[in-house]
């Protein structure tokens, strides 16, 4: 691997994608369609505004067709320091997309020696998934959520997108994948402007628990092998990952809610 | 027909050397040492923007003396080797001497065929976990790679600064008395540089991802005391 230079005229400046593009590393557009073979689909992911930021969630389950194909993915990640995504759609596609994301924050933060504004983080993302649209059409599908703490203006604040790329700045929560119209009903409910993060990560927990009751490609917790939701919270102090022990009590918490009650859940 | 003057390769070698080195001694110089708490860079720079010391990688910091434009130029391909490296293989395969090895092979390249060698002289430093395991790479205008241990000094007077350095320097070093020392060293003793004369960062020991953390402003001068 050689040294990468340019000359002034050909200079990718500090875009991460065009220094693939004339190294020649993009990957290929797919030309097959996604319909004859059963690929890993990642399912349902929150992102609520609350007063120290915005709380994020996703569940651990990948289905392929109507199989399980991973009960522990992972499809909440920082983007940088200030800044999360959130993904739903094709896997692999996906998780490329956000390791391309990340570099391209890292990468530009490092060369220019200042990082991207948050609007400036969330074109970027549109762009990554417009230029998915060729791959969307054959069914690789990525569709993230885009949440971040803006510095400039101190308050979370969070995208959503479509497959052309549009990018959709929502005031109170988002929610993306093959469970959004249930976990969106469930945080509508309970949403409340300027509520605390713990009280909005109780929201995102319960959502993905009535979620995976209803939408067979959402994972509920797993109480047998450990295995519980990603949860996040990015404020003035980055991206925190809640720990799982946390998430655990949350879960344990609202079960025996249910139990005292009968278990309503119908 | 005119025939080019016959000058021996001695001749426009140290020529060339000579012009190099005229053009690093008028910039102002830089140290790096490797302390307990990590590798501490610290450069005279009375600029607030154009940097001197920048991040490169994970554990990888990148400094440079000289043309402004030149390391600048070369900081930059040094970010993007490394993140292509990382992207096509892991972040774990990105290394302080292999980028080191490539510089030297863009700078003795340029040094012999182009117009004009490069003014500059670079450092690629990389922490490790334990202070025996830091490396040090001085990269000089014609290509030559030095390994060094402990210290190193970058830029005019480089030799008396690495002297007064050398009488003092402890590895055991906290932060703020490696700092005070490298100050001080590059001060000498008619002079003192305050908190905007310098340009401080450090490669953290004990950290998360990214060990590269700048020194600046009320913290810098807390440190200098």
């Amino acid at each position: 691997m050689t040294l990468p230079l340019f000359e002034a005229g050909g200079d990718p400046g500090p875009n991460f994608a065009e220094l693939l593009r004339s190294t020649g590393l993009v990957p290929p557009v797919p030309d097959v369609p996604a319909a004859d073979t059963a690929i890993a689909h990642a399912t349902t992911v929150v992102a609520i505004r609350c007063l120290q930021g915005v709380v994020m969630a996703g569940d651990r389950r990948a289905t392929a067709g109507h199989l399980i194909s991973h009960r522990t993915i992972e499809k909440v990640f920082p983007a940088d320091h200030y800044s999360g995504v959130a993904i739903a759609g094709a896997a692999g596609p996906a998780m490329e997309m956000v390791r391309l994301f990340q570099l391209q924050l890292e990468h530009y933060e490092k060369v220019e020696g200042k990082a991207l504004s948050l609007d400036g983080k969330a074109n970027q993302l549109g762009m990554m998934v417009r230029n998915n649209l060729p791959a969307a059409m054959q069914g690789f599908a990525v569709v993230p959520l885009f949440a971040g703490y803006d510095t400039n203006r101190e308050v979370g604040r969070l995208f959503q997108y479509d497959v052309t790329g549009g990018r959709y700045e929502e005031r109170e929560y988002a929610v993306g994948g093959s469970g959004s119209l249930h976990a969106g009903t469930v945080i509508k409910l309970g949403y409340q402007p300027d509520a605390d993060a713990d009280e909005m990560i109780d929201l995102a927990v319960s959502a993905l628990f009535r979620t995976a009751e209803e939408d067979s490609a959402t994972g509920g917790p797993d109480l047998v092998r450990g295995i519980y939701p990603v949860v996040a919270v990015i404020g003035a102090d980055g991206f925190q990952r809640v720990a799982d022990a946390d998430v655990e009590a949350r879960f344990r918490a609202l079960l025996a809610s249910l139990e005292n009650r009968g278990g309503d859940s119908q | 027909m005119t025939m080019p003057f016959y000058v021996a390769p001695e001749q426009l070698m140290k020529d060339r050397a000579d012009f190099a080195r005229k053009g690093i001694a008028r910039g102002r110089a830089l140290t790096a040492l490797s302390v307990r708490d990590g590798i501490l860079i610290c450069a005279e720079n009375r600029s607030n923007t154009l940097r001197k010391v920048s991040e490169i990688y994970d554990r990888i910091a990148f400094a440079g003396v000289g043309r402004y434009n030149e390391f600048d130029q070369l900081r930059i391909a040094g970010v993007r080797h490394a993140d292509l490296k990382g992207y096509t293989y892991s972040r774990d395969d990105v290394d302080a001497r292999s980028l080191a090895n490539q510089y030297a092979q863009v700078l003795g390249q340029t040094f012999t065929h182009e117009m004009k060698p490069m003014e500059v002289e670079i450092l690629v430093a990389e922490v490790s976990t334990e202070p025996d395991g830091d490396q040090m790479f001085h990269v000089l205008y014609d290509g030559t790679v030095n390994d060094e241990s402990g210290y190193t000094v970058l830029g005019g007077e480089a030799d008396s600064i690495a002297e007064r350095l050398g009488q003092t320097y402890d590895r055991d070093w906290e932060v703020g008395d490696a700092v005070q020392a490298a100050a001080a060293a590059l001060s000498g003793d008619e002079r003192t540089l305050e908190a905007d004369d310098l340009e401080v960062a450090i490669l953290v020991r004990e950290t998360g991802r990214r060990a590269f953390q700048r020194i600046e402003g009320d913290e810098l001068a807390g440190l200098l005391g």
